[in-house]
């Protein structure tokens, strides 16, 4: 490859002679080394790496950008007619432009930075989710291990898995009596069937050679629990676990306008009521990029978790 | 070589412990039932191996070599019949006859070195100290070796290699009797020549017993020292057994122009060819 360059440069420099040309391309063949040093080097690799990085960065996320911008435009336009009902970015920035600039602040009880109200919204996610997924991995793996247990449960999780989050909250609210442990029944309930399904779907496709083994190595459950079938169903239980963190994300913002407390979702109520509508947006703004920072977070977790897996 | 053992009655079992044969596979009948319908996959097999036995079981595909070693492994349970090894009945699976499984089943999130460091755990756990497992670990992957590749995960590694780590999983058992499933299967005709004279090597160093299933003639030839060759199923039994009465350590192209070596392969040509065709199952 590298004397390609070499034989055509030479071809260009003696092209006013068909004869020499065609003996300096055999020279060139011949002696690439000698020809490759004539030549100026590539602008292409001075490029420092880390520019390179940048570019190609820069590349993924511009895109991007533009289209952001675009839709601002667009929304500016369209929302800033005196009859508008809605708020335009400008308005937005005007009324609301402590809630992104200071997510942290504390004026009171109840006036307080969007970076709280996420940070308590994530605590009772946190707590639903990681019960949702502590049980719901037992009972896929209960699930998935015995034929009968599928035939009997499959169904009833197929069902219940349907309904939707609120649906779960007046009746949790009449067993616990409180509004705290609702909401994180919420979580629990609405996060617990995607973790359960995907967890028996990851056991059952265990390959029987895996089992195989177990078994020539009298691996005991326990053993076989740990040593084969959480890292072999692993890609299938983090999967679960993404589709959980995301109803959970959905269920949180939901319950918490009907439960009331410090969370995002209550915020979003009170701003209803008393019709700050710019306080909602940018709260919504809140709630998509930590919806996304928590996919993106469990992804992450799946990447190194089950490396090596999927390889194989 | 040795004579295959006539089965006897055995009055006293410590007696018997010596005299008998390592492993006896005793009028082993096996059927499977699906929706109703009954399959004889083996009927009335007969097998005794004597310790430090190369044996290879052959035939057409769908014959039951594999479900027969299976039998053995104890992955599956007879119909009726027995496996015996050293005279106790096995009816569950056990690292004392570890498998090489065909696809070297190995676990794809643990290391080259992890895969065999479980087995070595599990069954010296308790009799070897933690230095000495490592140093048996090391120890088995040097035979096959791979120590260079220890902390390679199996995505890492080509297909020869897997099955060597394969083959050092089931060495590091330490197993009264080694299982091959088609061990060198799905490797290409080099890789495979190579592995083959790996196993010969381990074989004649270690004098294990080993039991392989294997559907490539040459391969049983070489490495044997006797042949089971398998009828077609279903209600397979065994059709012939070849001794292969060749002078180790054996030189694959030396035995080229060795009369016996020639004649042994034609001998299980002819059964498998002439005598036990092949005939697709219509069903």
């Amino acid at each position: 490859m590298a004397t390609n360059p070499t034989q055509l440069r030479v071809i260009q420099t003696n092209a006013t002679d068909a004869a020499k040309a065609a003996v300096a391309a055999v020279v060139a063949s011949a002696k690439p080394a000698e020809a490759v040093v004539q030549l100026p080097p590539r602008p292409k690799k001075k490029l420092p790496r880390v520019l390179a990085a940048v570019g190609r960065g820069a590349g993924q996320v511009l895109p991007s950008l533009i289209v952001v911008a675009l839709l601002l435009i667009v929304w500016e336009l369209m929302a800033s007619g005196p009859k508008s009902a809605l708020p335009s970015p400008s308005r937005i920035w005007k009324e609301a432009h402590d809630l992104i600039l200071f997510p942290f602040f504390v004026n009171g009880p109840q006036d307080i930075g969007l970076g709280w109200r996420v940070l308590t919204s994530l605590q009772r996610v946190a707590v639903g989710f990681a019960l949702a997924a502590a049980v719901g991995i037992m009972l896929g793996c209960f699930v998935g291990q015995s034929e009968w247990a599928t035939r009997a449960l499959d169904p009833i999780f197929q069902i219940l898995r349907t309904v939707p989050p609120l649906a779960w909250l007046p009746i949790s609210l009449a067993a616990f009596r409180d509004s705290a442990p609702s909401a994180i029944f919420v979580i629990f309930i609405t996060a617990i069937w995607p973790i359960i399904i995907n967890t028996a779907v990851g056991i059952r496709n265990i390959p029987q050679d895996y089992r195989n083994v177990a078994a020539v190595l009298n691996l005991n459950a326990l053993e076989f629990f740990r040593r084969i079938m959480i890292p072999a169903a692993a890609p299938y239980i983090f999967t679960g676990l993404r589709i959980g963190v995301g109803l959970s994300w959905l269920a949180i913002v939901a319950a918490e306008m009907l439960t009331g407390g410090v969370g995002i979702g209550f915020f979003i109520w009170d701003a209803w009521n008393s019709s700050k509508l710019s306080d909602i947006v940018v709260a919504l703004i809140y709630i998509g990029l930590v919806g996304f920072i928590l996919d993106r977070a469990i992804a992450a977790l799946a990447n190194v978790a089950t490396r090596g897996v999927q390889a194989a | 070589m040795i004579a295959p053992v006539k089965p006897k009655l055995h009055t006293d079992p410590v007696s018997a412990h010596r005299r008998g044969p390592l492993l006896k596979i005793d009028h082993v009948d096996k059927s499977f039932q699906r929706g109703g319908v009954t399959t004889e996959v083996l009927k009335d097999v007969n097998l005794s191996i004597e310790k430090g036995e190369y044996v290879s079981i052959i035939g057409h595909s769908g014959c039951g070599k594999s479900t027969l070693l299976n039998l053995v492994a104890g992955l599956t349970q007879v119909s009726s019949g027995a496996v015996l090894l050293e005279n106790r009945e096995v009816n569950s699976p056990g690292p004392e006859r570890a498998v090489v499984f065909q696809n070297h089943s190995l676990l794809p999130w643990l290391t080259v070195y992890e895969n065999v460091k479980l087995a070595v755990d599990k069954v010296f756990g308790r009799s070897k100290s933690k230095a000495e497992r490592h140093d048996w670990v090391m120890q088995n992957l040097d035979i096959v070796q791979m120590g260079h590749a220890k902390d390679k995960r199996p995505g890492e590694i080509s297909g020869g290699m897997k099955q060597r780590v394969g083959i050092a999983r089931a060495l590091a058992m330490e197993p009264k009797v080694m299982l091959m499933d088609e061990p060198f299967g799905a490797l290409d005709a080099l890789t495979r020549a190579h592995l083959q004279e790996t196993v010969m090597q381990i074989h004649t160093r270690l004098g294990n017993t080993a039991i392989m299933i294997t559907h490539d003639v040459d391969e049983a030839v070489l490495l044997s020292d006797r042949i089971v060759m398998m009828t077609n199923g279903p209600s397979a039994r065994i059709g012939e057994i070849l001794e292969v009465d060749l002078p180790r350590p054996r030189n694959r192209i030396e035995l080229a122009k060795v009369p016996a070596y020639l004649s042994a392969r034609e001998a299980v040509l002819k059964f498998l060819y002439e005598r036990h065709r092949y005939v697709e199952a219509v069903s």
